[in-house]
């Protein structure tokens, strides 16, 4: 037995690069494993406990102006648990030292004490004096980011009037971990945040006095969710209710649910590849130790070696394979996981968030590894096990070709016989190159899917900023005014072209499907903001009916021709049947569209805007930030540059860090399977290939028996790996896809061309790693070396 | 016409040759000194004991292999002062080889396996034609795993001369053969050497095998010991063994 283990060993240093080789592919599988269900587990958790202890609420609603003594008839809907009425605003805050304007959600908190639900977590400094309606606390990372501590003094405009306010303390809240401004589409924590503010003071500001107009419910165990949103709405639908809804129209939480789902993606889809790879390169090298060996197995067994200790022997390489990667795995695994949770917290504000995968994704990667390998070596250790001692001893039969389709073919094509050694191996071991050839159209496919990432943000970017939104800032009303707003507009400083939009929030409904959505009237003309086409060029507005971007029209199931139900919740709140005139690419949101004086025609009133897009001087863009700072009827101003400088360093922080990481992984494949088959080619033809040099072949003539095979597998796994890869593509981007921005499918020519070059450049630098040995090989003794 | 060709031309001959093998403290001498000669299209056999030194020997003057000290030379060439690729280009224009084990690529098929060395010769014969002269011109469509020993080795002489060398190196060609398949070997080899005058250097065991030859070189221990001329060589089929 002894002996046998020292025989494990050295056989492991004949291939120790090899086994690393396997060794590393697999660690790829365990490390995604580790990281992706390790950080989906992290975050469940501490974001399933911070709501829990923070009493997060199942149900949303907002609504005009309702009456607090509604809340016990609220209360009273079956399925509700805790009931809570707030006063929710937008306001503009004006910072010192900052020129644009900031703007906040003020929400209200009872006139004494803290919430029933959605707790405000306090990290610093206390909540506002009830007595003091100057008082506010605000969310931490939007004091962080403006340095505003406790006891400082900041500026806001509430209700048309300049206030100054004191801060109080720093909060973090369960319904805004994600927290997103208006328009915006990445959080932009100096520019937008959260104000807590005790309720006497809101209601003074906002006129609203024994009022309420947001509300958030628990459900008790078992309550009916649609039954109780139901309920919501009809109560609240005389008071100008928009709709009530669940934690999946929660924007912070939609945002998470939307980041779990996609580790879930990755945690099915890549993990396999690799796993089935190392699998097959096990099989591969060790069958192929096993066919050497097959003598001193026959040895083993004649000198009376049980059966078992046979195969535990080299079980035990296997294992040993296994082992080295689960703890690479485990290591890359756990390494990156901290770094992926460290990237999360800038996004999503919890109160803590550490990466603990706990054991489960261990030891889940750990057994899926081993099984992976013990699997791959079964097939072949069954051979060595079946081997007769006799038999064993006999020397193997030289391997037999035969004639076949591939001859036909040499011969028209003239090819070499260099070539055609080539050409007979592959088709005399088609499993082997059937290996190959799926290893590295499993690792192009890696990396289509991971540089496909570039053309899909490039697209995402041009559609939304370059195509749609060509406006340079868009102005949030205080409350709706007349169209001749617009007219009015052009009066602020540097502003060249202004076109007012009226916005309202809507329920479209078709059978049984229903979303709750933005309608946007505008000008019929409107050039700042256009639609486009699902081929992406600009379209008008049509003239009547209404516009619905794809995925919305997806959802409803819904065609150009067909009607749809169009509920305003807004006053009048009342229900009309629309015919859907256009479908149209969406880029952000999933707003619908119709002309504004179709739309007012149909509410029967005078046209009216809310919000304006403006084309500016830029300039003078410093002197419109100050004007709109003291213009109280200005709620709302996003200036789109910084909404694209903002999405575009995000991007390159994260996208390409993960980019990265999944070229690296897909790499790896392409090294392992390609550096495991061009050392087997090596060793079996070692004798073949230095005979070759005796008839005086030069070393970069039979360096290219070896190198063109596996370039020829790799050559040939690109388009399979294309085809893979588009497919992976479409899983990922319907991963991404979220209500706010849907990732739309484009693949480049250049993600192809870069992703086949990679691979190819992979393989290449692999086989001339075993190229090398090739070269060292010294002619006189491998002749020596009879098989 | 033959001893006209052989006027004395040396086209391949070593100065003193000596070849050391180390490993660790122990150093096999296996060429101590090697002053040979290998003439204008003349039939050389080298003969000795196991262990002599004539693979050693054979390979140095193929270029497979260079001297631990000693000169080489192949007509006007120092090939012990060369690098690899030179050595290499020498035996792709000047030298073939036939094994003991014959070296045969298994994926090729005969016709495939000459082919493989006239397409990067200057100015070859048809592979056809080089397998024709062995007497193989019925299975150039077979794989070496479908020939017999002596086949395959006629093979290997088939693609040792196709590319018209000027010197044939054999190690042991009958080694792995029974006599009668081992004489219509030597009769390929011999027949090659008479048509194309290709200068034939040839490592027995067998000392009948000798009366083949022009010359006759003995070995023991890393020397010569004794070189025979051959007045009257005999063909072949009149060897017994
Ligand atoms: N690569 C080598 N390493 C060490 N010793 C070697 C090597 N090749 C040959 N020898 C030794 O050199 C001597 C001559 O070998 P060789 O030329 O093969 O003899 P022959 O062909 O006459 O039987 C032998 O003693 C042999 O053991
Ligand atoms: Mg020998």
């Amino acid at each position: 037995m002894r002996a046998l283990d020292r025989k494990v060993l050295r056989d492991l240093r004949g291939i120790w690069a090899q086994c690393l080789a396997i060794a590393m592919v697999l660690a790829c599988g365990v490390m995604v494993m580790v990281l992706s269900t390790g950080t989906q587990r992290s975050l469940t958790e501490t974001r399933d406990a911070f709501y829990e202890r923070h009493r997060f609420a199942d149900v949303f609603a907002g609504a005009t102006r309702a009456p607090r003594g509604l809340l016990s008839e609220i209360a009273a809907i079956d399925g509700v648990a805790q009931v809570e009425a707030r006063i929710v605003f937008t306001a503009m805050v004006d910072l010192e030292g900052m020129v644009e304007p900031a703007s906040a959600r003020v929400i209200s908190l009872p006139a004494l004490g803290g919430p029933a639900l959605n707790l405000p977590l306090l990290r610093t400094g206390r909540l506002p004096d009830p007595l003091q309606p100057d008082e506010v606390a605000l969310s931490e990372p939007f004091a962080q980011a403006n340095g505003l501590r406790p006891g400082d003094r900041f500026r806001a405009v509430l209700n048309g009037r300049l206030r100054e306010l004191v801060v109080t303390g720093h909060l973090l809240s369960p319904e805004y971990i994600y927290t997103l401004g208006p328009a915006a589409m990445m959080p932009d924590d100096r520019h937008f945040g959260l104000i807590w503010m005790r309720e006497p003071a809101a209601a003074a500001a906002t006129d609203l006095d024994g009022a309420f107009n947001d509300l958030t419910l628990s459900l008790s165990r078992g309550a009916h969710e649609a039954a109780v949103i139901a309920a919501v709405d009809r109560l609240l639908a005389p008071y100008g209710g928009t709709g009530a809804h669940g934690r999946d129209r929660q924007m912070s939480h939609v945002f998470i649910e939307g980041e779990l789902s996609q580790l879930g993606a990755m945690a099915r889809v890549l993990p396999p590849i690799f796993l089935v790879v190392s699998a097959f390169l096990v099989n591969m090298v060790l069958g192929r130790l096993i066919a050497l060996e097959r003598r001193q197995i026959g040895l083993l067994k004649a000198i009376g070696y049980p059966t078992r200790t046979i195969v535990i022997h080299y079980l035990k390489m296997t294992i040993g394979i296994g082992l080295a990667g689960t703890l690479i795995g485990w290591g890359m695994g756990w390494w990156l996981g901290h770094g992926m949770t460290a990237l999360y917290t800038e996004y999503f504000r919890f109160p803590w968030l550490d990466y603990r995968p706990g054991a489960a994704p261990m030891i889940i990667s750990g057994l899926a590894a081993m099984g992976a390998v013990v699997l791959g070596a079964m097939r072949a250790v069954s051979a060595a096990v079946r081997l007769a001692p006799a038999v064993a001893m006999a020397p193997p039969a030289p391997p037999v070709y035969r004639r076949g389709w591939a001859d036909a073919l040499g011969y028209r094509l003239g090819l070499r016989q260099t070539t055609m050694m080539i050409v007979r191996s592959l088709t005399r071991w088609p499993g082997r190159a059937a290996v190959t050839l799926f290893g590295v159209a499993g690792s192009v496919a890696v990396l289509v899917a991971s540089f496909v990432t570039f053309d899909i943000i490039d697209l995402v970017m041009e559609d939304i900023f370059d195509r749609t939104n060509r406006q340079h800032a868009t102005l949030i009303l205080h409350q709706p005014v007349k169209e001749q707003a617009e007219l009015a507009a052009l009066s602020l400083p540097g502003v060249l072209h202004a076109e007012g939009v009226y916005a309202a929030p809507v329920r479209v409904r078709h059978g049984q499907a229903s979303k709750l959505v933005s309608l946007m009237a505008q000008d019929p003309d409107a050039d700042l903001t256009r639609l486009l086409d699902p081929e992406g060029h600009p379209i008008p507005l049509p003239d009547s009916g209404v516009a619905l971007p794809e995925s919305l029209a997806a959802y409803l199931g819904l065609m150009p021709g067909d009607q749809v139900e169009v509920e305003l919740l807004a006053p009048p709140r009342r229900p009309w049947n629309v015919t859907v005139t256009r479908v149209f690419r969406q880029s952000m949101g999933q707003d619908i569209l119709m002309r504004r004086d179709t739309f007012f025609a149909l509410m029967n009133e005078t046209p009216q805007i809310n919000m304006l897009h403006l084309a500016v001087d830029t300039s003078s863009l410093p002197a419109l930030q100050t004007r709109i700072k003291q213009t109280p009827a200005i709620t709302g101003f996003t200036l789109w540059a910084d909404v694209r400088a903002s999405m575009e360093a995000t991007m390159n922080e994260s996208l390409i860090t993960m980019t990265i990481i999944f070229s690296g992984l897909g790499m790896l494949i392409t090294i392992g399977v390609v550096y495991n088959a061009a050392r087997i080619q090596l060793a079996e033809r070692a004798h073949e290939l230095a005979s070759l040099r005796v008839l005086g072949f030069r070393r970069a003539e039979v360096g290219y028996v070896l190198i063109a095979e596996q370039m020829l597998l790799t050559l040939v796994a690109v388009p399979v790996g294309w085809l893979l890869g588009y497919w992976f593509a479409i899983l990922m981007t319907q991963g991404f896809s979220t209500d706010i921005i849907s990732l739309p499918m484009v693949i480049s020519r250049s993600t192809y061309a870069q992703a086949a070059l990679t691979a190819l450049a992979t393989a290449f630098v692999s086989v001339l790693m075993v190229r090398r040995r090739l070269d060292r090989i010294d002619i006189v003794t491998a002749l020596k070396q009879k098989e | 016409m033959k001893t006209m060709a052989r006027a004395r031309t040396p086209v391949l001959s070593t100065e003193a040759i000596t070849k050391v093998y180390r490993s660790g403290p122990v150093a096999v001498h296996a060429l101590a000194g090697v002053s040979v000669s290998l003439f204008e299209a003349e039939v050389v056999v080298l003969l000795g004991a196991s262990g002599s030194g004539k693979s050693t020997l054979l390979n140095i003057l193929g270029g497979l292999d260079q001297p631990t000290s000693g000169r080489v030379m192949f007509r006007d060439q120092d090939l012990s002062a060369v690098e690899d690729a030179a050595l290499t280009e020498f035996r792709r224009k000047h030298v073939g080889f036939v094994f003991q084990f014959y070296n045969l690529v298994p994926s090729l098929t005969a016709r495939e396996n000459v082919a493989l060395v006239t397409e990067i010769a200057g100015n070859p014969m048809p592979p056809e034609e080089a397998l024709d002269r062995v007497g193989l011109s019925g299975r150039m469509d077979h794989f070496p795993s479908e020939l017999s020993g002596g086949e395959q080795q006629r093979v290997a002489i088939a693609r040792a001369i196709a590319k018209r060398p000027d010197i044939l190196l054999c190690d042991e060609p009958t080694g792995a053969l029974d006599s009668k398949t081992g004489i219509t070997v030597l009769e390929a080899l011999i027949g090659v050497n008479r048509d194309l005058g290709t200068t034939t250097a040839l490592i027995t065991h067998n000392a009948e095998i000798r009366r083949i030859a022009d010359r006759v070189i003995y070995m023991a221990d890393g020397r010569i010991t004794k070189v025979e001329e051959n007045s009257a060589p005999i063909a072949p089929s009149e060897v017994s063994w």
